[in-house]
């Protein structure tokens, strides 16, 4: 057999000297060492309070994107439910009325939009899926509920705030598309 | 009537500071055992988590008591007690401290000093084995069994060895109170006052009655009776709530007074260098001693914590083998070298 790298190491069976047969050099050699680490820098992250960084193309929890004035994007074209190899996404689609524009981007807008969470393997075939770029994975974790009925998350989850200050960033997202500058045109 | 109070006073205090010191060793153990592996310990519950004993405690006392349908109702429910009381006995000889005194009248910092404290110590420390026997054996299940019997002849081996190797040290102290001893460790060495520590005279036997020590704690490398890979948790396997807290707490009760019992035989119990020659009051130098003899039970508890943390579990038969055929011959050849010297010292 051909060696893939140099770091092989021949095993040699050899008694063992009197000084190895004692132990104690061994067991104190081991000590020092547990000991050297006592004082070094703790590798912990503190969770709550600190956070480790994802990577930029974490996909974690939906979101359900407005536009600039702050109007819904989605127009229930369905396109990623279909997208969804998991079928976890479900919705109803309905009319914008006179006087919903500042509501709805388009005429037509999900009414119900469901995920289904336990279902979602967060491939981000949606988010590809989405001809209006309403749908994106966030880098939020989905938390963890006490029922099964609570992770199927409805629009009062899923759409964000209207407030500007409020709005989920989806920048890193968007930037791990630049490969394809003609995404979601 | 006097005397009656100061005796339960020292008996409270021995209480209380051997279940504090117990209670804090649960939270050493984990913050050390933290540090040694790069990470930070329990820091949730009070500063530094220093609350978490007490959050565990509450924790034991709501936690459901379950006993298994087969089990020994009344064996099951004595064995956590027989373990804590056996574990706490031990303090009862212990020398904590030189003599205080107050209003002209001398009053001893130790519970009780027996003329026969060594061997009241091995005597009781032989009992604490009934805790972890009957513990396992009420339960009614083959882990805790198995855990139960690996307890009992590691104990019954070792206490052996452990017995051996302070034969070395009774020929020199010819004394068995342990409070004889540690006055005797307070003559000068090398011209040092109160640092004629036996430690010098019987590194072997110190050698080896730590390692005993570690055996009969039952803490690691020595923990094959609650073994959790092989076992899952050998003799507490079916244990739950408060009395499975009792099992964990005279485990560290055991290693809180077996690090006092290094340090009262090897290393001068309450003497410290210089003692008498600082010229402070009496009743201050026993204080200091008193702390000197903390601070060294202390070290040593967390030298326990330490070598857990370091060395892997032996394997049974190695367990055995270096009992029966390592440390008792070697404690046997510590006794002989002892002997030919004090004899030819006459």
């Amino acid at each position: 057999m051909v060696p893939l790298t140099n770091r092989a190491k021949q095993v040699v069976k050899k008694e063992m000297t009197f000084m190895e047969k004692m132990y104690i050099p061994a067991i104190l050699g081991g000590m020092r060492i547990t000991f050297s680490h006592f004082f070094k820098k703790k590798r912990t992250i503190q969770y709550p309070e600190e956070k480790r960084e994802f990577s930029p193309v974490f996909r974690g929890m939906h979101v359900l994107k407005r536009d600039e004035q702050g109007r819904e994007r989605c127009t229930s074209c369905g396109l990623c439910a279909v997208a969804c190899p998991a079928e976890a996404i479900t919705m109803t689609s309905a009319e914008r009325k006179p006087g919903e524009e500042n509501l709805y981007r388009e005429e037509k807008y999900a009414a119900t939009y469901e995920i289904n969470m336990l279902r979602c393997i967060f491939c981000g075939l949606c988010e590809e899926a989405c001809p209006k770029q309403a749908i994106f994975l966030t880098d939020r974790i989905t938390p963890s509920t006490y029922t099964r009925e609570d992770l199927i998350y409805d629009k009062s989850i899923l759409v964000e705030p209207v407030d500007s200050s409020k709005r989920i960033p989806v920048d890193k997202r968007m930037s791990s598309y630049e490969v394809n500058p003609d995404f979601g045109k | 009537m006097e005397f009656i109070i100061y005796k339960l006073i020292v008996i409270a205090a021995v209480f209380g500071m051997t279940m504090t010191i117990a209670m804090y060793a649960t939270l050493a153990e984990r913050k050390f055992s933290a540090f040694l592996q790069d990470r930070i310990g329990p820091n949730r519950a009070g500063p530094f988590g220093l609350l978490q004993p007490l959050a565990d405690g509450v924790k034991f006392f709501f936690k459901e008591e379950f006993t298994p349908a087969g089990a020994d109702k009344w064996l099951f429910i004595i064995a956590p007690g027989i373990a804590m009381t056996t574990a706490l006995m031990v303090g009862a000889v212990i020398p904590w401290g030189d003599t205080i005194t107050i209003g002209g009248t001398q009053y001893l910092l130790q519970i009780t000093d027996l003329d026969i404290g060594l061997l009241y110590v091995f005597g009781v420390v032989s009992l604490s084995v009934y805790g972890i026997m009957i513990g396992g054996w009420a339960s009614n299940n083959k882990y805790s069994l198995l855990g139960a019997l690996r307890a009992s002849s590691q104990i019954i081996s070792y206490e052996l060895g452990m017995g051996l190797s302070l034969i070395g040290l009774l020929l020199i102290s010819e004394t068995l109170s342990l409070r004889g001893i540690v006055v005797q460790q307070g003559q000068s060495f090398l011209g040092i006052e109160g640092f004629h520590w036996n430690v010098f005279f019987q590194p072997l036997g110190f050698l080896i009655f730590t390692v005993c020590a570690f055996a009969e704690t039952n803490r690691a490398p020595f923990d094959l009776p609650e073994c959790e890979a092989e076992l899952v948790a050998g003799y507490h396997t079916e244990y739950s709530s408060m009395k499975l807290g009792l099992f964990l707490f005279a485990e560290y009760i055991h290693m809180f007074t077996s690090s006092a019992m290094m340090a009262v035989l090897f290393f001068g119990g309450f003497n410290f260098p210089f003692m008498n020659s600082l010229g402070l009051p009496d009743n201050v130098v026993t204080i200091f001693g008193h702390l000197a003899m903390m601070g060294k039970t202390l070290f040593f508890m967390f030298v326990f914590i330490w070598v857990r943390w370091t060395l892997p579990r032996f394997r049974y038969d190695q367990l055995m083998k270096l009992g029966w055929q390592i440390l008792i011959p070697l404690a046997l050849f510590n006794i002989f070298v002892t002997g030919i010297i004090m004899l030819i010292k006459g």
